[in-house]
């Protein structure tokens, strides 16, 4: 299985500011009611984006300027709250290849690096220069260097981090840790035998 | 050198790093139900791959299942589905599943322990994130996202970063009508609800000692809502005598042999964490949600506080949350109207949470216009909870009494709230629209405080409400 070398991304943005997003409000819970992830994008956010008939509010993600977007810019402790893969998922399918915000919730992060999809960090100061920025010309490509930490707009250029493990396995092409656990099964096997509930 | 339990239990399992500086982390146990599961199986035959350790994963069915009308097919078409599509799945790859004709079934974090599968000093995943619960023995249990439960059924195994390890005291004795859910509603209020990125919390402390297994259960349950991934207690003897006799612990001389090795999971006198945190369980009053998410709490006597008595960072949040609960911020909190009760969840909805209330209740009636349930969290609570007379003292206060699930408390079944309904519920998460509403208003709060609310048909103190001294 070979998997696409993540270092380098560009793309427009669209900023969806708030602190503490769950993943109920990413993908609520309804819309779990599935057996694949396909056609979960529409549903991205959609309680946020539509009322209770349908309509279309007030939102980022309804603006047309921003329409396209694949970089997504939040606050902090992003993708709080259940494990569901359907979150990211949701969020791969709607368009968006990367995310950049305060902090990640740590099941959110991990379910993210396993679909390919970098997750940022940046300074809160940083993120409110590059929305307004975005916002000024929301044509503007975003340009994400994983490799080397930073994030780019026009002249512009933010620090922004990704832990270690995470980045080598993005730039590496193995975010998809799949492909190492099974080269490891003898090992498995051996780890295994010695626990005795193991063998119940 | 000495070590924290965590660390043995990770050191036991670690089958090797991975190139990227992961570790390579055996999980013993796997537990799945039909949420997310079956994307899993559907990529583990696009790979060509089969279970692993078919004996070493267990299923049930919760999110989903009707808690009335239970008859199959169910009238939703596409929960029939997700039931039919877990139940294939078993089948087809010779996995234990406790199916709803089992006597058996409930929610996933119930049926573990209540089945003896959970056990100190092993690692366990499902795709679900209060599988912290399961730390409650001595276990180190993750919440994990469909790719991994792939991982884990084709090589027993995920790819994790390690943690740190939190020590968090809670010593002293808790006032009457104080409970384990205050004690883990105050320490999330405290530490913050991303307080916990990047540690596992260990738990202890004179509080933990006097607890029963169920009530460290709860405590674990919403680690996650504190940003941790996992939460443990020590095992000791508490421990180990809620899992003699049950149907998956070891048996016979082999239980001995079980407790001997339990033990010397338990983390050493001698050894550092990454940081401790103490608190006094005196300290701690009934605690109930005002906002939208589990850190935002308060006592129940207690104002709703405002913007200015909140710090700087948390002010944002804190006006959405307003807007979304229609609450007034320096308002009491105590006397707010609520529409629904709802007992049950994986955090409270053990046998424990129903005799607790039902001993209050008896001979009280739910207040006219309240939407009063009670959703066992599995079927050998409501069993045990039948025998012993509990479902009818419910039924007689006017509490709907019925099937074990997840039911309302993230509402993936029928059981929702309509429109802008203000629910006071034992479960873990009053997100915005969580109770499938998305105008819905949730106030978390232990099973005790539900019931004084469901009677007088306002948030209240139970200690009032039942006279409790």
């Amino acid at each position: 299985m070979s998997l696409a070398k993540i270092s380098q991304l560009a793309g427009t943005g669209v900023h969806v500011p708030g602190d503490d997003i769950d993943t109920d409000r990413i993908i609520p819970a309804r819309f779990m009611k599935c057996v694949t992830f396909d056609g979960l994008g529409e549903f991205a956010f959609y309680d946020e984006r539509f009322d209770a008939e349908g309509k279309p509010k007030e939102h980022p993600m309804n603006d047309p300027q921003f329409a396209g977007a694949s970089i997504l810019l939040s606050g902090r402790n992003f993708g709080c709250g259940s494990s569901r893969e359907h979150a990211p998922q949701a969020l791969y399918r709607h368009g968006f290849r990367a995310i950049i915000a305060e902090s990640f919730a740590e099941i959110f992060f991990g379910n993210s690096i396993t679909l390919g999809i970098p997750c940022l960090v940046m300074d809160g100061r940083d993120i409110a220069s590059l929305a307004a920025l975005v916002a000024e010309a929301p044509h503007s490509e975003i340009n994400i260097n994983v490799a080397d930490n930073q994030v780019s707009i026009a002249d512009v250029t933010f620090p922004a981090a990704i832990p270690g493990h995470a980045r080598e396995a993005l730039v590496n092409g193995r975010w998809d840790a799949i492909a190492d656990l099974l080269e490891g099964l003898n090992a498995v096997r051996s780890t295994a035998s010695a626990l005795p509930y193991m063998q119940a | 050198m000495a070590k924290t339990l965590f660390d043995k239990v990770w050191a036991a399992h670690t089958v090797r790093e991975l190139p990227n500086g992961m570790t390579q982390l055996l999980i013993g146990t796997h537990l799945i139900h039909e949420v997310t599961s079956p994307q899993a199986f559907g990529m583990l035959r696009d790979l060509g791959l089969k279970v692993l350790y078919p004996n070493r994963t267990f299923a049930t069915v919760d999110h989903i299942v009707p808690t009335d009308e239970r008859e199959e097919p169910f009238s939703d078409s596409l929960a029939d589905a997700m039931i039919k599509e877990l139940r294939k799945n078993c089948a087809d790859n010779g996995i234990k599943f406790f199916d709803l004709s089992s006597g058996q079934q409930g929610i996933v974090h119930i049926v573990g322990p209540e089945q003896g599968i959970t056990q100190p000093g092993t690692t366990i995943a499902c795709g679900d994130s209060h599988t912290s619960t399961h730390g409650a023995f001595g276990a180190i249990a993750f919440g994990i996202g469909t790719s991994q439960v792939r991982d884990v059924l084709a090589t027993q195994t995920i790819a994790l970063h390690k943690p740190k390890v939190r020590r968090i005291n809670v010593d002293g004795k808790l006032s009457p009508g104080v409970y384990a859910k205050d004690v883990i509603l105050h320490i999330i209020r405290m530490l913050g609800v991303n307080g916990g990125l990047g540690y596992a919390y260990e738990y202890g402390g004179t509080t933990f000692d006097a607890f029963t297994q169920e009530e460290r259960m709860t405590v674990c349950n919403m680690s996650i809502e504190g940003g941790a991934r996992v939460g443990y207690v020590n095992p000791d003897q508490t421990t180990f005598d809620y899992l003699r006799g049950r149907p998956y612990a070891p048996s016979g001389g082999e239980f001995d042999a079980a407790v001997a090795r339990w033990k010397a999971f338990a983390s050493d006198a001698d050894c550092v964490y990454g940081d401790t945190v103490n608190f006094k369980a005196s300290d701690v009053a009934p605690t109930v949600t005002w906002g939208i998410n589990p850190g935002q709490a308060v006592f129940i006597d207690e104002k709703i506080p405002a913007p200015a008595d909140l710090p700087e960072k948390d002010r944002s949040t804190a006006e959405e949350a307003y807007a979304h609960m229609k609450l007034r911020p320096g308002a009491p909190i105590k006397g707010t109207r609520i529409d629904v009760a709802f007992l049950g969840s994986c955090t409270n909805g053990r046998i424990s949470d129903l005799q607790e209330v039902a001993r209050h209740i008896k001979g009280k009636k739910v207040k006219s216009g309240v939407k009063a349930i009670v959703v066992p969290g599995s079927q050998g609570v409501a069993a045990v909870a039948e025998s012993m007379g509990l479902a009818e003292i419910f039924r007689e206060a006017g509490f709907e009494w019925r099937g074990a699930g997840c039911s309302m408390c993230l509402a993936m079944n029928p059981d929702k709230l309509i429109g802008d309904q203000l629910c006071a519920s034992s479960s873990n998460r009053n997100f915005k629209g969580r109770q499938g509403s998305p105008t819905g208003r949730t106030v978390l709060m232990s099973p005790l405080m539900v019931a004084a609310a469901a009677l007088t048909g306002e948030i209240s103190d139970a200690r009032e409400t039942f006279g409790i001294r």
